[in-house]
């Protein structure tokens, strides 16, 4: 019975080798994109087979022990009082600890290298994250974005972590970050701000983000391809939803799309539905948090974000609300309808909107591009 | 002095409350002061609360068994997780092994009792009415829903109630174990027979040891964490607040300088437990007996220099992360010790398969599992990947399910008959033991693959879209395995009841001392108090080793002969009283926690009824 369940550990310990081999899973750290990834990989894959051996060898021994040294029938003698062997029992100790010292050897040059800013050149991007949502800043293109993160492939992207409250308590607070406000706006409140970790395995290990700290992480995508990441130490009630995509285009597709986001928001033909939506969005509730770019309040003031995503480019990102859906008319209205029964506690409330407000704004919000 | 049972109508003392008197019956179970009474309440509390949070396990495994499932809305799986961590933890694995370590530990030194037997009902009652006031909780607002880790500033900001009953509740649990840890401790030092010294006691008896100081030097920090936590929660104050200068960070500091060492808290006692029962059914000593006991020591000292290897990713920094790395790799090396000095054991015996043998393998060969995943936790760049994600549940519930459960469940049928003169049955333990060996390396071997695929821990559900839906699946039928394999365990403990009492005092030829009193045990544990003469003292009382290292019994020697009669009558040995006071003053802990949750006054009336036990205590003379 007892070799029946090693064969079966060891099938499980093959399989297991196998399908972390497997190329089709699509958020995984066994299928590293970029050097900063492959470091973690490159110092867990060796590391695997020093574990799986030992796992072998021991397992092994103890298998190789039971059966040899079972009781049979009719032997009642007692076996010899062997109390122990202190040059085996040194040995045994001395051995793992010269295992584990050639295991922290490169340990540790890459925990150096990987905090290490690289001298030449990189991107800066701040993230900043919300409860549910991801928000990423471009201090130097000057751009706003959630959910989606463009990069260029080939050098290093900077990341700044930072994490932010919810908007409805304004408690100023020291922000690594500056977030979205122009110059004269306070910055982002920390207020109610929570930890979270950002991770998207197949660019880069995990760093937490945490309030009152700007944490640091480096990533880099060897090729265009779209990566999925989420966040990863939970964070209350919607944990599970606050997912985000990495991006990552060639460097003359990256400064496209930097021009196109730089852009101020489209503006609806006069008369259309989505027209209509502009009014419902700038008279209704919706620019109490969320600002669109070229888009003026009643009042001929800018939009000024407050806790809700930058809905500049809108229509230009694959999907929405932490990345749980994806962005089309039929989502959108779904959303707006109710968004906390879409997504558990949203911050955004379920506003009472009419089919026909909902029509118009979500029209207007695909112009968004 | 007062005979085993006091006599009736001789209650009426000094104290506030006339001495209650039944050493027999329903009622007395609240009044005992009987170490293996409270030990037995403590198996039976925590087992009840085992099946609680294998429940929460299920939930949880059903949630997940297909993506996109809806079965648990998010806010009740937070708090269904979250649940299950802190039930396992603190009200099932700890006043678990508190049940082996009260039970046996005064019977394996030899003594009557341990060094302070009502503050050992205290402790029980303390814990009991901890674990029901965090579970009322469901009923008054919402279970704690933060995890069992609490991480602030969410801890903090959470609109509901729950995690005010988490940080009073863990408080009147931890209240519980400190006050326990200092009387085991106590017991441990000052309550051996003649002739036990430190170095003739079992590695059970070690491991308890090691165990009551980590729980007495680490419960505190968590303390100050919970106590922070509370304040913050409900008197406005910001230890966890950056916006007012506090430090989140501070909360994880505290919490894992207490969390680390609870690990080893959870797994000694495990340890403690297959380094009893190999040898036992290798019959051989335990190999490298010292090198067992420093090893377990060394854990005990490193565990706590290795906290912050659970905040690698938090940003402390590169000398941080290399310093907690280097120390996590160094425990790896006294834990290695101990597999091979297992090995070492069984390695030219006579190995006989009985169910508590299997358990003591598995733990062996799962916690091996176990030790070897955490190693590539310490590889701290690999950590960035794995960390949160379910790799680490794999690698934890190997060490606490593999390693700690099946442990504790090798001691349940090891020890059962000690415990109720009852045999529970082989065949069907047999049957449980692989189904739960099948069952578990089905729920949690999965989940390293889950984990390195990309499924982050604490997530109410997951897309179709990342392919993780067959090992999901996998673990979800295994986990149901699993709690087949504890319905037969219980279909075979009740059924041990209706069996005849009258098991012999050494059914298993055990080399320590609990084995030479009858089982059970009379209240009085050891009519003569027995003189130890060397490690593994029941052995060497029936077997000698000639020159030639041949194994001879020795004629009348063990347990139960004409020479050591193993049950005298009792008379004349002087035992502490049963008391009302440990339970009366336990509840005011409650009262005291609802007091501060929801009305001041029930606040107040907590306090005096605590005072009130501890004065009626106080008074009362500790026998009649």
């Amino acid at each position: 019975m007892r070799k029946k369940t090693r064969v079966l550990l060891g099938v499980g310990a093959l399989l297991l080798v196998a399908v972390a081999c497997a190329p089709n899973a699509t958020q995984s750290s066994l299928d590293p994109q970029g050097p900063y990834a492959r470091k973690s990989y490159d110092l867990f894959v060796p590391v695997f087979w020093v574990a799986a051996t030992i796992f072998f060898l021991v397992e092994g021994a103890l298998l190789l022990i039971a059966i040899k040294y079972r009781h049979r029938k009719g032997r009642d003698r007692i076996p010899p009082q062997i109390h122990g062997n202190t040059r085996l029992e040194i040995a045994w100790t001395i051995l793992p600890a010269l295992i584990l010292a050639g295991v922290s050897v490169p340990t540790v040059t890459t925990i150096f290298d990987l905090a290490r800013k690289p001298a030449g050149e990189v991107m800066n991007v701040n993230v900043l994250g919300h409860q549910w949502w991801w928000e990423f800043d471009y201090p130097d293109q000057k751009i706003i974005t959630a959910n989606e993160l463009h990069i260029p492939t080939g050098i290093p992207i900077y990341v700044t972590l930072c994490a932010v409250g919810n908007g409805y308590d304004h408690i100023p607070a020291p922000s690594v970050c500056e977030p979205g406000p122009p110059d004269g706006q306070p910055p982002a409140p920390v207020g109610n701000a929570v930890i979270h970790s950002f991770w998207v395995p197949e660019l880069a290990g995990t760093q937490d983000v945490v309030p009152g700290r700007a944490n640091t992480l480096l990533l880099q995508a060897d090729h265009p391809g779209t990566y999925t990441g989420q966040c990863k130490e939970f964070c209350g009630l919607s944990h599970a939803y606050m997912k985000f995509t990495v991006v990552a285009q060639t460097p003359d597709d990256f400064a496209a799309w930097v021009r196109g986001q730089q852009a101020d928001a489209a503006m609806p033909l006069s008369g259309s539905l989505a027209a209509t939506g502009l009014n419902e969005f700038v008279n209704g509730a919706c620019i109490q948090c969320h600002a669109i770019q070229g888009v003026e309040d009643p009042n001929g003031n800018p939009l000024v974000q407050n806790g809700g995503p930058n809905l500049t480019h809108f229509a230009s990102r694959a999907c929405f609300a932490g990345c749980i859906l994806s962005t089309d008319e039929d989502n959108l209205r779904k959303w707006l309808d109710d968004p906390p029964a879409v997504k558990a506690g949203s911050w955004m409330p379920d506003y009472g909107l009419t089919p026909q407000q909902i029509d118009a704004i979500a029209a207007y919000l695909l112009t968004l591009k | 002095m007062a005979s085993v049972s006091v006599p009736a109508g001789g209650g009426r003392g000094r104290g506030l409350l006339a001495r209650p008197t039944a050493t027999t019956g329903f009622w007395s179970w609240f009044t005992t002061v009987d170490h293996k009474k409270i030990g037995i309440l403590y198996g039976i509390t925590s087992f009840a609360f085992f099946i609680v949070g294998g429940s929460e396990a299920l939930l949880i495994r059903l949630q997940l068994a297909r993506p996109d499932q809806n079965i648990l809305k998010p806010s009740v799986y937070n708090e269904i997780f979250t649940m299950h961590g802190i039930t396992m933890v603190f009200l099932v694995v700890m006043p678990l092994s508190a049940a082996f370590i009260n039970f046996l530990v005064p019977l394996m030194i030899g003594a009557r009792d341990v060094a302070f037997p009502r503050l050992n009902a205290f402790s029980y009652w303390v814990f009991l009415v901890g674990g029901i006031f965090i579970y009322s909780s469901w009923f008054l607002g919402g279970a704690p829903d933060g995890g069992w880790f609490g991480y602030a500033p969410n801890s903090v900001v959470d609109p509901s109630r729950g995690m005010t009953f988490y940080a009073i509740g863990l408080i009147i649990t931890g209240i519980a174990s400190t006050v326990s840890a200092v009387n085991l401790a106590v017991t441990i030092l000052n309550m051996r027979a003649p002739g036990m010294t430190l170095f003739r006691m079992p590695v059970f008896v070690w491991m308890s040891l090691v165990v009551q100081l980590l729980l007495a030097f680490s419960l505190p920090i968590i303390t100050v964490g919970l106590v922070e936590l509370l304040f913050d929660r409900r008197f406005g104050t910001h230890f966890f607040d950056p916006a007012a200068g506090g430090d989140p960070v501070l909360w994880q500091h505290l919490f894992w300088l207490f969390g680390h060492p609870e690990v080893y808290i959870l797994v000694l006692p495990a340890m403690g437990i297959v380094s009893e029962i190999l040898p036992v059914f290798s019959r051989k000593p335990l190999f490298g007996y010292q090198f067992v006991v420093f090893s377990g020591i060394a854990i005990g000292f490193i565990g706590f220099g290795v906290w912050a290897h659970h905040m690698f990713a938090v940003g402390l920094g590169p000398v941080a992360n290399t310093a907690f790395g280097i120390s996590t790799m160094i425990i790896g090396v006294p834990t290695g010790v101990k597999i091979f000095n297992w090995l070492g054991t069984m390695w030219k015996g006579d190995i006989r398969f009985t169910t508590p043998m299997l358990f003591a393998i598995g733990f062996v060969a799962m916690f091996v599992i176990g030790g070897l995943s955490g190693v590539t936790h310490a590889v701290v760049p690999s950590d960035y990947q794995q960390t949160d994600t379910y790799y680490i549940v794999a690698h934890f519930h190997y060490v606490l399910f593999g390693g700690a459960i099946f442990g504790l469940f090798g001691g349940m049928y090891y020890w059962w008959p000690k415990v109720f003169g009852r045999m529970l049955s082989e065949k069907v333990g047999k049957l449980h033991f692989w189904m739960m060996l099948i069952g578990f390396n089905m729920t949690f071997g999965p989940m390293h693959i889950l984990g390195l695929q990309g499924m982050p821990r604490r997530i109410q559900s997951y897309p179709a879209s990342l392919g993780l839906d067959f090992w999901n699946l996998v673990s979800t039928i295994g986990s149901f395995t699993i709690a087949l394999s504890v319905l037969i365990f219980i279909v075979n403990a009740v059924s041990s009841f209706r069996k005849p009492k009258g098991m012999e005092a050494d059914p298993w030829d055990a080399r320590t001392l609990e084995w030479s009193t009858t089982s059970p045990p009379p209240e009085y544990n050891f009519a003569e108090v027995p003189v130890v003469h060397s490690l593994d003292e029941l052995w060497h009382r029936k077997y000698a080793e000639t020159e030639g290292g041949r194994v001879v019994p020795v004629a009348a020697g063990g347990s139960g002969t004409e020479a050591h009669p193993p049950q005298g009558d009792g008379h004349g040995i002087h035992l502490p009283g049963p008391s009302y006071f440990p339970v009366l003053a336990s509840i005011g802990f409650p009262v005291l926690g609802y007091g501060i949750i929801f009305n001041w006054p029930l606040a107040v009336a907590g306090v005096v009824i605590l005072l009130t036990g501890l004065f009626g205590w106080a008074l009362e003379p500790s026998a009649e």
